[in-house]
Order: structure tokens, then C-alpha cells, then sequence
């Protein structure tokens, strides 16, 4: 009987943690190697005609929505995180009301992307709450265009400005948590020995926030490049990214096979960004930085 | 010197405050406006020289929720109850198993869960109608839900890891020194002081199904939850229906974040996004 009991004592946490990680398993790995079935094969067998469609036919937005979506990741991230550093410092010092400013700053993470989308819709449309600002100060005289096919560029500011607001918040919450782990002792003895400001930024601050730099670089990266909603909701698919026309193609165009190539290209993105992270960095960070 | 320092130090302050008085203002007033503008009258809207609306009406918010945002709304309530449901079931054996025990491979298996957290879940959409279609499961409810746990679970497994990990081992110990076995001690002692905090993570969990709208939107077809039921239906209505979309969309979620305050950065930080 004691044997049987360490026996299950022993194997217990295994049986605990089984189910869950068996149903994670099944729900991303059938989906990967179904993908693969259904984005290489046409009625059974093996056929490149989805990846032909994708990179060659005129219906197809592939190049587009590659190169759009790799340049609204490198123009939105060095935004966020220099935000958020900012922000970070900011929210380091002591000032009245720093609660209730902090709990307000990191609020537009908690609706969805949709919801950014719409909000910030209501504040840059024609008859939105910029263009009266501006056109009743007298500083113009026409509304500015920010939607439509031909003002893409300005669609394109739209969605950076979007994602700026609602998702430089997550980036700042990790770096804030990062900055309070920093302990008051180092700085305050870089004090004593007479470093200036900037030295202590520098030498003490900067590389004590590396980890949770690297880490909310890597989670903003990976969810940056599966931005969806704000871009439909704004740009529809004047801007194409690569969920979006993932999403285009199998609802709207039955093309699942194609659909199922976009997914298995942000999948490998995602699976290359998180590889060399891991490869790159001690995988602690990872849980440390959250 | 003296004086001088005294300077510095009020206009530090004064910077400051600026600086924080900018950044709460960029981030609220978006917020403000959005709902100001999904109950302003039509005409206060597209009039060029009202930039606050001055008339206000619910007759937007009504006739979308008329339109089928009824139904959606009901249909989303549902399918983050069924994530929270089953996350939960599956999700609680193993962050506490990850909190109390001490096993071969523990930090492969945390830093193999940490990872599948980090797998972008949305790509798993395409692929699922298919099997979905053989099981039935398409278009239904429960197949989003289904989905929408895979999201779920590896933020409930980390934050109630984390929560059970805050339950001193004192008290379990004591209590099954006074007799308990490890069943009870659980129920009885470990639960209580990590309600709290799950429940929260449960509000967390209602939200990130509630936001979620790519899987939605390509599981389902007339059976839509709100963002997949906006995303489809509203974006071809009027501005004053979109912000009223808006509107029905983050009211939700505002009231639970705002019950659930205390816990906002932590649990924020695990669920990303």
C-alpha cells in the first residue's frame, strides 16, 4: 500500500499537467500538419497550384501583404519600444495619482483589436473628432483624408497610430516591471561615486533592463505579425498583411489551400523570431520578463 | 544654490506632471470620444462645427444590437464561458502541479508550455474548418470554444502555477499534519486563498475570448460571435453604427477590467497581446 501511494504520488503532477498539454498538442499540431495537407495537395495529391496562385496570380496579394506587413512591424516596434521606455521612466518616479494614471495608461490593452480599430476610426475620419479640431482652429480648411484606396499612405499612418496606442502598453508593462526588479541600492551607489544621470542610465539601468527589453521585444514582434483587426477595420484590404488575406482567402474566396499557406508562413515566421530568441538568450528571461 | 536647487526641483516635478498629463490625455481621450460619438446625434456628428456632440441618442446602440448584435453578444458570453469552462478544467491539475511538486523535467515542460503560448494560436483557424466540417463542429459554438481554449490554456496553466505557488506550503502542511490528505487540504485550504486570484484570471480569460476574432470569424458563418458578427456585418454600415459597434465591444470588457483592477498588470502581462 505505501507503494502503491508514492507510486501515484510520484506520477501525480505528470498526470496533472497530461491533458492540458495533450490538448495543446493536438490543437497546434494537427492544424500545422493539416496546413501542410491542405496547402500541398489538390484533390488528394500532391500539387503546387496554391503556391502558384499565391506568388503569380493577379487575384493574389502575397508580395504585397508580405512586404506591408514586415513594414508595419519595423515601423511600429522601434515606436512602442521607445514609447514605452520612456514611459517606463516616467512611471518610475514618484508623482501623485501614479495609480490611477498607470491603471488609465494601460487600459487600451484590454479591448481588441477590432475595438482599436473602430475607436480610432471615430477620432480620424472625415467628420471624426481630428479633422473638427483642426478645420474649426482654423489650421485647414479641407478634412484630411486618412481612409480609402487612394490615401493609402495615410491608412498606413492610421493603422500606426492605432497600434501605437493600444499595444505600446504591453510593451511598457514589462519594461515597468523590469525597471522596479532594478534595486535602488546599485543606482544610489553610483550616486555616491559621483556618476552623472546618463552614466547611470547607461551603465547601471540599461543593461539591468535587457532581459525584459528582449522579452517584450520578442512578444511584440511575434503578435505584431499577426495584426488583423486594426487593419481590416481601418484599411480593409487596401493595406494587405498576411492574416488579412488569410482571412480574405478562405472566407471570402474558399481558397483554403491558399489560406492555409498564409497560416503556415506566420507560423514559420513566428516559430523563426521565437527559435533564434531562444537561441540567442537564456529561455528564463522568457518567464521572468512575462 | 540653494535657491536654484529649489527651482530644479519644482520644475522636475512640474515636467513631470506634464509628461504624465500628456500621455493619460493620448491614451483617454480616444476612449471618451468614441463613446461620446456612438450616442451623438447624426446630425451633431456630421456637422462640420460640432466637435462635442450636443444631442445624444441611444437609437444607434439600439438598432445594432436590433441588427443581430443581440444574438452575437449572447453567443460570445457563451463561448467564453465554455473557454473559461474547460481552460479551467484542464488548465488548474497542471498549474498546480507546477506550483506544489517537484518532478523530472519540470522546467522542459514550463518552458515547453511558455513556448506554445508564444505559437500564433490564429493559424490554427484554416486548418480546423476542415476537421471541423468532419466533426460536425463547424459553425458551432463549441468548436470556437474549443479553439479559443488553446488560446487560453497556457495563460491559465502560468498564472494559477503562480497563484497556487502564493498559498504558503505552511498551511497545507499543517493541515495535513491535523489530518487532511492531500484532496483536502487542497479543497479546503489551497482553493480558499487561490479563489481570488483565479477568478480574476477567469475575467482575464472571458476577455481574451471576448476580444478574439480571427478564429471567430473563420469557424463561423451564421453563428457569430460580436467582433467576428462586427468585423463581418458593421463595416459596411454608417460611421455612427461602427462607434456603436465600438461602443458594445469594449464596455465589457472595461467593467471586468475595471472588478478585476488589482490584478492588471500581472495578468496582463502573461495573457500578452
Amino acid at each position: 500500500m505505501p507503494n502503491h501511494v508514492s507510486f501515484v504520488e510520484k506520477y501525480l503532477p505528470y498526470i496533472l499537467i497530461a491533458p492540458a498539454l495533450a490538448y495543446m498538442l493536438f490543437f497546434i499540431g494537427y492544424p500545422l500538419a493539416e496546413g501542410l495537407h491542405l496547402a500541398f495537395t489538390v484533390n488528394g495529391v500532391f500539387s503546387l497550384q496554391n503556391v502558384e496562385y499565391l506568388i503569380s496570380s493577379p487575384f493574389s496579394k502575397f508580395w504585397d501583404a508580405l512586404t506591408d506587413t514586415f513594414l508595419l512591424v519595423l515601423v511600429i516596434i522601434p515606436i512602442q519600444v521607445a514609447i514605452a521606455l520612456g514611459l517606463a521612466m516616467l512611471f518610475n518616479m514618484k508623482f501623485p495619482a501614479r495609480h490611477v494614471a498607470l491603471y488609465l495608461v494601460i487600459l487600451p490593452l484590454t479591448i481588441s483589436d477590432v475595438a482599436a480599430g473602430l475607436i480610432w476610426y471615430s477620432m480620424l475620419s472625415a467628420n471624426g473628432f481630428f479633422n473638427k479640431i483642426l478645420l474649426n482652429i482654423g489650421l485647414i480648411h479641407q478634412p484630411i483624408y486618412f481612409f480609402g484606396y487612394q490615401y493609402r499612405p495615410m491608412e498606413f499612418l492610421a493603422i500606426v497610430i492605432t497600434e501605437v496606442w493600444r499595444a505600446t502598453a504591453i510593451v511598457f508593462v514589462i519594461l515597468f516591471a523590469g525597471l522596479q526588479m532594478i534595486s535602488r541600492d546599485h543606482i544610489e551607489a553610483a550616486e555616491v561615486f559621483g556618476a552623472t544621470p546618463w552614466q547611470r542610465l547607461r551603465y547601471i539601468v540599461f543593461p539591468m533592463l535587457k532581459p525584459s527589453l528582449q522579452a517584450a521585444l520578442l512578444i511584440r514582434t511575434l503578435f505584431a505579425f499577426q495584426i488583423f483587426g486594426v487593419v481590416w477595420v481601418l484599411a480593409g484590404r487596401d493595406i494587405p498583411i498576411l492574416a488579412g488575406e488569410a482571412y480574405y482567402e478562405q472566407v471570402e474566396l474558399h481558397h483554403t489551400g491558399v489560406a492555409a499557406i498564409y497560416a503556415l508562413i506566420i507560423a514559420a515566421i513566428s516559430i523563426s523570431i521565437g527559435y533564434v530568441y531562444i537561441k540567442l538568450f537564456k529561455a528564463q528571461y522568457l518567464e521572468e520578463g512575462r | 544654490m540653494v535657491e536654484s536647487s529649489i527651482v530644479r526641483y519644482y520644475l522636475r516635478k512640474l515636467v513631470i506632471a506634464a509628461l504624465v498629463i500628456v500621455v493619460v490625455v493620448w491614451v483617454v481621450t480616444p476612449f471618451i470620444i468614441s463613446m461620446l460619438y456612438a450616442f451623438s446625434s447624426k446630425d451633431d456628428y456630421y456637422s462640420p462645427n460640432i466637435i462635442i456632440p450636443i444631442h445624444y441618442t441611444i437609437q444607434h446602440v439600439k438598432m445594432l444590437l436590433d441588427l443581430g448584435a443581440t444574438q452575437a453578444i449572447i453567443n460570445s458570453v457563451i463561448v467564453a464561458v465554455i473557454t473559461i469552462l474547460l481552460s479551467f478544467a484542464l488548465g488548474l491539475p497542471a498549474g498546480y502541479a507546477f506550483a506544489k511538486f517537484a518532478f523530472k523535467g519540470k522546467d522542459s515542460l514550463k518552458l515547453l508550455i511558455i513556448g506554445l503560448r508564444m505559437f500564433p494560436i490564429l493559424v490554427i483557424a484554416v486548418p480546423l474548418v476542415t476537421l471541423y466540417i468532419r466533426l460536425g463542429l463547424n459553425d458551432t459554438l463549441l468548436g470556437v470554444a474549443l479553439a479559443h481554449t488553446s488560446m487560453a490554456l497556457p495563460f491559465v496553466i502560468i498564472i494559477s502555477s503562480s497563484i497556487f505557488a502564493g498559498v504558503p506550503k505552511e498551511l497545507e502542511e499543517a493541515a495535513m499534519i491535523f489530518g487532511l490528505d492531500r484532496k483536502g487540504a487542497f479543497f479546503r485550504i489551497t482553493m480558499p486563498l487561490a479563489l481570488p486570484g483565479l477568478a480574476a484570471a477567469a475575467i482575464f480569460t472571458f476577455i481574451m475570448s471576448w476580444n478574439e476574432v480571427f478564429i471567430a470569424s473563420v469557424l463561423t458563418l451564421t453563428h457569430r460571435t460580436l467582433p467576428a458578427f462586427i468585423l463581418t456585418s458593421a463595416m459596411a454600415a454608417p460611421d455612427f453604427i461602427k462607434f456603436a459597434a465600438g461602443f458594445i465591444m469594449i464596455l465589457p470588457a472595461m467593467i471586468f477590467v475595471f472588478i478585476a483592477r488589482k490584478y492588471l498588470i500581472t495578468m496582463w502581462g502573461i495573457t500578452l497581446k
